[in-house]
């Protein structure tokens, strides 16, 4: 059956194409390293290529044997490894709750659009505005607004305010997404599977279910992998920016500040971080297995 | 009863400025009981616009439309009668049977069961049996829109409304798909508005061909096409194509729609 070896093509060929980009990554830090000066090229007084010195550019083996050594001098530290694992660990956990609070409320932001014309014209640009504003200034701000929120005994925690920044991040493509997948079955050649709801005579909201939801599938899965992105770097960036513990974006800045006496020890959260990466994108494609009922191609 | 009563219906799309498209005027027209009725002219003389019309997709800026004695917004939340475009139309997320039931899902009471019977009772009335579990986008253009007519034929429908549904396909599946369309009539003793371009497919299925015009869009002559039952048609078949009954039809329709282009005036026959 070649429709199935080529849908199996399909799966590995993304797997084989990512680890040769990592090689071709790697063979490309190494290969800089050993052609560029440990100074850099400077033309006159201006430095055109960075430094390759071993601060600057750590070898990759360094790398990986400082991931094996110990995270501090303390007797009974982990191994930085370990302890960038955790830290990933972390960093997902926040970045996915970020993912799915931003994924809800941007279905629900393109839902109320599609529904309410009127609705669109109101919240699109807000829609648009919303992602002007920078991150660094509102991740303080959402900080300061959880820590006074007191509900009943409910207890706002920092990783939260994390989330919701994250997921401020998320919201936005899934919203725009949804919605351009939502309204496509009116653009669609003269409408024609609208007029066939219309012509059954049911409302909305079956339309909705049976059309208009459906047809936004293969506009939503881009959006959502979008969002999974987002979703992580608002994280790391948010983590920084509000100084949260246990997370990759902390750990980046504290062995930063360290990097002269231990320049390898900073790529460990950094390698982390490309880890959380893979592993958002993974799960995307997981609801994408899910969802791949939906994404035939469009037929007469 | 009449299946549809249009009488002195207009529609004038307005473009935003000015006058605006005078899409039809005054256009009059009754389906019998069972009749299958075409309407043919050249494009833009209001031919989708009139079917909209009946089908309730759109509404008449002048006159009225009925449809089994009810309003057509009426028949139409009702469901009274089955459509298919030119555009098969179906869903690609569904199977080819879950297709068909749609109509059956989305309103009525009919059980998983009894929907699954009722599909696959259409799936062979159109010859695609075998063919229930595939995705549309495994059948070819054809066999999409013999499972739109199915969809169509869901409800079992007293009146079926039809634009240009053949319009995308080749000859031979063309004329194979209008007997099957005279057997369903034969069938289903369903009434038919019969949207086409081609002068010989109005004349092949109709009891009776309706000609009209553009600028504005009106009926200029009502043809009659006596040449048997639609169970009789489909069993001469060929034969039929051939014989000098169908081509004198054939020309008159013909003549009809040339003086409609040059003597706009001229009266209903
Ligand atoms: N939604 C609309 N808005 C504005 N004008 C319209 C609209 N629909 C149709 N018209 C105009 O009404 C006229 C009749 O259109 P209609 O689609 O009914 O023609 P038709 O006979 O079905 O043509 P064809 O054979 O090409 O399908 C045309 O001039 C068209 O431009
Ligand atoms: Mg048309």
């Amino acid at each position: 059956m070649s429709r199935r070896w080529q849908r199996s093509g399909k799966r590995i060929g993304p797997a084989l194409a990512g680890a040769a980009g990592v090689l071709a990554l790697a063979a490309a830090w190494e290969a800089y390293k050993a052609l560029v000066p440990d100074d850099g090229w400077v033309l006159g007084e201006v430095r055109v290529l960075p430094r390759t010195s071993d601060v600057a550019m750590p070898h990759l083996w360094d790398m990986a044997a400082r991931a094996a050594e110990p995270l501090t001098s303390a007797p009974d530290s982990p191994p930085l490894w370990l302890a960038t694992l955790q830290g990933a660990g972390f960093t997902l956990g926040v970045s996915a709750v970020g993912w799915v609070t931003g994924v809800v409320f941007g279905l629900l932001v393109a839902v109320l659009m599609a529904r309410f014309v009127p609705a669109r014209a109101g919240l699109l640009p807000w829609v648009v505005l919303s992602q002007t504003v920078p991150l660094i200034a509102i991740a303080p701000l959402v900080k300061r607004w959880g820590a006074q929120l007191e509900i009943g005994t409910f207890d706002w925690q920092d990783w939260m305010s994390v989330a919701v920044i994250a997921s401020y991040l998320a919201f936005f493509p899934v919203s725009v997404g949804a919605l351009r997948g939502f309204t496509s079955p009116d653009a669609a050649a003269d409408g024609v599977r609208l007029d066939l709801f219309r012509a059954y005579g049911v409302g909305w909201w079956t339309t909705f279910w049976r059309l208009r939801a459906p047809s936004s599938v293969p506009y939503l899965l881009p959006a959502l992998r979008l969002a999974a992105a987002n979703a992580v770097v608002g994280t790391v960036v948010a983590e920084v920016s509000t100084g949260l513990r246990g997370g990759l974006g902390r750990m980046i800045v504290e062995f930063g500040a360290s990097a002269s006496a231990d320049p390898a020890k900073q790529w460990s959260p950094i390698a982390g971080a490309v880890l959380v990466g893979l592993a958002a994108t993974g799960l995307v494609a997981l609801v994408a297995l899910g969802l791949r009922r939906y994404r035939v191609e469009e037929t007469a | 009863m009449t299946a549809v009563v249009v009488s002195g219906a207009g529609r004038v799309f307005d473009g935003g400025s000015g006058a605006g498209t005078v899409a039809l005027a005054d256009v009059d027209l009754t389906v019998g009981e069972g009749e299958l009725v075409s309407l043919i002219g050249p494009s833009g003389c209001g031919k989708s616009t009139l079917l909209r019309l009946i089908a309730d997709l759109d509404a008449p800026t002048s006159g009225s439309v009925t449809v089994f004695g009810k309003p057509a917004d009426r028949a139409r939340e009702d469901q009274d009668y089955g459509i298919a475009f030119q555009q098969a139309g179906l869903l690609p997320w569904r199977s080819v049977r879950a297709n068909v039931e749609l109509p059956l899902q989305l309103r009525g009471r009919a059980g998983r069961a009894e929907r699954a019977a009722r599909a696959a009772e259409l799936l062979a009335l159109v010859g695609l049996a075998d063919f229930a579990d595939h995705r549309p986008d495994q059948l070819s253009g054809g066999m999409q829109q013999r499972v739109a007519i199915a969809r169509a034929l869901a409800r079992s429908p007293r009146l079926l409304l039809m634009d240009e549904p053949f319009g995308a396909l080749d000859e031979m599946t063309r004329e194979r798909l209008q007997d099957e369309l005279l057997r369903i009539r034969a069938s289903t003793g369903a009434a038919v508005v019969f949207v086409t371009h081609s002068i010989a497919e109005a004349v092949y299925l109709s009891d009776r061909v309706v000609v009209m015009s553009p600028r504005p869009g009106r009926v200029v002559a009502t043809l009659d096409v006596p040449l048997g039952g639609p169970a009789d048609r489909a069993a001469r078949g060929i034969e039929l194509r051939e014989d000098p009954a169908y081509f004198e039809r054939v020309s008159a329709v013909r003549e009809a729609l040339h003086s409609g282009d040059t003597a706009p005036d001229r009266v209903p026959s």
